[in-house]
């Protein structure tokens, strides 16, 4: 296996999704290839980095000011589409 | 790696909130509203990159979807179609503030940038842990910013909010190859950039030869 044939699998590697033999033909990939196994754990990486550090928390203050603001427009009916 | 499921919702009770909200029942809708309010800020706000877009998406898309409920047939879940309509508002926001006519998910996406991994120099163990939550927070708004809307929407739904490929195809109006595509994209065009804040130092930097 080539390592542009590793990148292409590299998604659904990482998610898990391949059949079993596809994933041995990658594992074994990954066991001679250095730069291979870099790209794979630190694209690992990324995602768990992205995953565990939400970076857009939605303030609870503001919560609750959107979550009325939703409320008492749709309260008035059908109004039009455009905000007020 | 399996992917987690953070989402929220999902009860067999949604459909009846829908099916009361449907008939007015406001408190029903507003129980809709504490269930995925906060994933719809954090999706429009990945789009837009400004907060005040991204409460007017979380205001208009909900707002939108109570009245246009009764086009909601129940043949997808309510939060797929609720974050069809956030990422329409959020795609038309950020169209304004660019004052553009077109901003669309396809927008860049055939670049080949990042497409092969040129950053090959191993990371610092927890590299994350070597900055504090602000500077890190920082560091990944603007990686993440970096990316076309289309590969940054795709990677939002699939690894932040934790979606499958196929929710993820419905919800964007693409195929299920699409998604892998650009997921792949954008997962190894994050990493890139990345790289240069987390690179291990003692092993310096590499660049490679893609065999």
């Amino acid at each position: 296996m080539k390592c542009t044939e590793f990148l292409k699998e590299l998604t659904d590697y990482l998610d898990g999704t391949l059949s079993e033999s596809t994933r041995a033909e990658l594992d074994d990939h990954l066991h001679w290839c250095h730069e291979c196994h870099v790209v794979m754990n630190t694209t690992k990486k990324t995602i768990e980095i992205y995953r565990d550090n939400q970076i857009y928390e939605l303030p609870e203050p503001l919560r609750i000011r959107l979550h009325q603001a939703i409320l008492s427009k749709c309260r008035g009916g059908k109004p039009g589409k455009e905000k007020a | 790696m399996q992917t987690i499921q953070k989402r929220a919702g999902e009860d067999f009770d949604e459909l009846a909130l829908v099916q009361s909200a449907k008939k007015g029942d406001l408190e029903a809708f507003s129980e809709l509203v504490n269930r995925y309010d906060r994933n719809i800020f954090r999706i429009a706000q990945h789009i837009t990159h400004n907060e005040e877009d991204a409460q007017d998406v979380v205001q208009d898309a909900f707002l939108k979807a109570y009245q246009n409920l009764a086009q909601f047939q129940g043949n997808s879940k309510f939060y797929t179609w609720l974050v069809r309509i956030a990422v329409n508002e959020a795609l038309m926001k950020l169209r304004k503030r660019r004052n553009e006519k077109t901003v669309s998910l396809d927008e860049d996406v055939e670049t080949e940038e990042g497409s092969i991994p040129r950053e090959v120099a191993d990371w610092a163990p927890n590299p994350e842990q070597n900055f504090g939550q602000a500077e890190l927070s920082d560091i990944l708004k603007k990686t993440i910013q970096g990316l076309p809307p289309g590969f940054r929407t795709v990677f939002v739904l699939r690894d932040v909010e934790g979606l499958s490929t196929e929710e993820t195809a419905e919800m964007l109006d693409l195929s299920v190859p699409a998604v892998k595509s650009r997921l792949l994209r954008a997962r190894l065009q994050l990493r890139e950039r990345l790289a240069k804040y987390f690179r291990s130092k003692k092993n310096g930097g590499g660049q490679r030869e893609v065999h």
